[in-house]
């Protein structure tokens, strides 16, 4: 699940996904601002300490101030014989230079990951520290995890909630899936988006769909888009309705199709799912 | 000045507060560090003075010399770089551009190479100057691309960041260094889960903050409850309005249509100035 931009509803959906199937590993891709278990309130049964990356260290009692580190740091993160945690990428070039082996390399704990149980499935999930790098490298091991789950449940689909944007955390939550659902709202800056993020599957060659969400908010540019998506040969899987119920199944804590089976929303949610899974191969 | 935007969660508003302050201000410099999905230009519609390439500096491997030693893949902390007995292959994708392959290569067969990842485009709209970035397609690292947006900050004016959305480094990247932060957030669970993270980041950097309420009216009051118990001032509430939202799907700033808005935008950052 993508969007380019953040706010689509990729979660929602996602998490009503998970109420529609008997057999399913779900993910939360998205490692720095997660909310799917918000929805699914997963029992974490086990939990990854991920050490992400490293920050060089300088030893003041070694440093001769040479400042052979400070001009061969990319990241301008080295000034007055001091790192600036924020700056520094952890590529250890410092460390290197230094003729004295003042500078050491810390590792840091970025995240953890977890395992967990749902009413639905297993969940493989993941937390960043606020602040920190490598979050691409969080989600590999969020969908290596899944993996193992999967496998070891003999289930045949994994379902990955990704977060917004296109960069390193989008194309470690894509590599290697069989379908990139991409949620749309009928904005300008959604289709904007949206093009980008079809562009991104594109590049890795995975198979598109979409779906507009609150489409009636603007009926103009929902034409729009199935008139774009036609045009490149997208299918449109499903088209859902801005409705209020999504916001107060989400304070009640709940997917909205179990919050609100019978409503309209809930309905096309349905259609969607379905239509979906006429796309995966379960090889039976 | 320098005034950040951020919000943790996507599609809360960032983009909307900061062009309709943009445009409630005037004589403002914007810049939209989402490089990864920019939109204020949608909403502000600029007219384009400057395009911009952003290259990163990638190895290049003189093959005539490397004798495969290997040394430049063991140093390489992103693994970009991978030897075999006789071939040498680059993953520009994964690479840092930290230079310690070519220090560390004792051949001297590694060469730094430009490679572009991304456009800047600078614009002006009125007396409003918009700075923006946008990463390749396929291209993973939005970091180089953030930090080169900021490089046109000028001083002596007025800078609104838009931040993109998380709660990691892109948005460490975006507010580092800025004066204060509008957090911008939804009162509903989505919001506040990541509002929370966000104001950890904050603190982390030692960034002043206020918060905006952005669809005011939806949700719970759990976020106004959060704020208070954290002393973080709420400045402006934005509620929940069909109108806005049209507009906002028209790509139409609402202080267009709205002009009353400005004033409010105005006494927005009148209350920031004033600490």
């Amino acid at each position: 699940m993508l969007s380019g931009k953040g706010g689509t509803g990729k979660t929602t959906l996602v998490a009503s996904f998970a109420t529609l199937t008997r057999k399913v590993v779900v993910t939360d891709c998205d490692v720095d601002a997660p909310n799917l278990h918000l929805l699914l309130r997963p029992k974490i049964m086990q939990t990854q300490k991920f050490k992400g990356s490293k920050i060089a260290v300088i030893n003041k009692t070694e440093c001769t101030m040479c400042g052979k580190c400070e001009e061969s740091c990319r990241f301008d993160a080295i000034r007055n014989f001091t790192v600036d945690p924020i700056l520094c990428e952890g590529c250890t070039v410092c460390a290197y230079v230094c003729p004295v082996q003042a500078i050491e390399l810390e590792e840091r704990i970025s995240g953890y990951a977890f395992i967990s149980e749902t009413k639905y499935g297993s969940m493989s999930h993941a937390l960043l520290n606020p602040g920190q790098e490598n979050s691409g490298k969080l989600v590999t091991l969020v969908r290596q995890n899944a993996k193992l789950i999967a496998e070891k449940e003999d289930c045949k689909l994994i379902l990955n909630d990704g977060s917004p944007g296109i960069g390193c955390p989008v194309i470690a939550s894509i590599g290697g899936v069989d379908l990139g659902l991409i949620v749309v709202e009928p904005t300008l800056s959604g289709i904007h988006d949206m093009e980008r993020a079809l562009g991104l599957l594109n590049h890795f060659q995975i198979q598109p769909l979409i779906c507009v969400n609150k489409h009636n908010i603007n009926v103009d540019n929902t034409r729009r888009i199935v008139e774009f998506c036609e045009s490149k040969g997208v299918e449109v899987a499903g088209k859902i309705p801005f409705d209020s119920l999504v916001t107060k199944a989400m304070v009640a804590g709940k997917p909205i199709v179990e919050y609100s089976p019978k409503s309209l929303v809930s309905k096309d949610i349905v259609e969607l799912w379905n239509r979906t899974l006429k796309h995966l191969d379960f090889g039976t | 000045m320098i005034i950040a935007v951020a919000s943790g969660k996507g599609g809360t508003g960032k983009t909307t507060v900061a062009v309709n302050m943009a445009l409630s201000l005037g004589k403002v410099q914007l810049l939209d560090c989402d490089v990864e999905e920019p939109n204020a230009h949608i909403l502000l519609r600029p007219e384009i003075l400057d395009t911009l390439p952003v290259y990163t500096l990638i190895p290049r491997i003189l093959e005539e010399l490397c004798d495969y030693c290997g040394k430049c893949a063991e140093f390489c902390t992103f693994n970009a770089l991978f030897v075999a007995p006789k071939a040498i292959m680059t993953f520009s994708e994964l690479c840092h551009s930290c230079g310690g392959c070519s220090i560390v290569c004792p051949k001297g067969a590694i060469i730094k190479e430009k490679k572009q990842i991304a456009t800047i485009k600078k614009g002006i709209i009125g007396d409003i100057e918009l700075v923006y970035g946008e990463l390749n397609v396929g291209e993973p690292m939005p970091i180089p691309v953030i930090k080169e947006v900021k490089k046109h900050i000028k001083g002596d004016m007025t800078v609104l960041i838009d931040a993109p959305p998380g709660t990691a480094c892109p948005l460490v990247a975006s507010v580092y260094k800025s004066d204060y932060c509008l957090l911008v957030t939804e009162p509903t669970p989505f919001g506040l889960h990541d509002l929370k993270i966000t104001v950890q980041v904050l603190k982390d950097l030692k960034v002043p903050m206020g918060v905006v309420v952005n669809c005011a009216g939806i949700g719970d009051r759990k976020v106004y409850e959060y704020c208070e118990e954290q002393g973080i001032p709420i400045l402006l509430e934005i509620p929940f309005s069909k109108r806005i939202a049209e507009l906002y799907s028209q790509g139409i700033p609402f202080v267009a249509e709205m002009p009353e808005w400005k004033e409010r935008f105005q006494q927005l950052f009148n209350r920031i100035m004033q600490g």
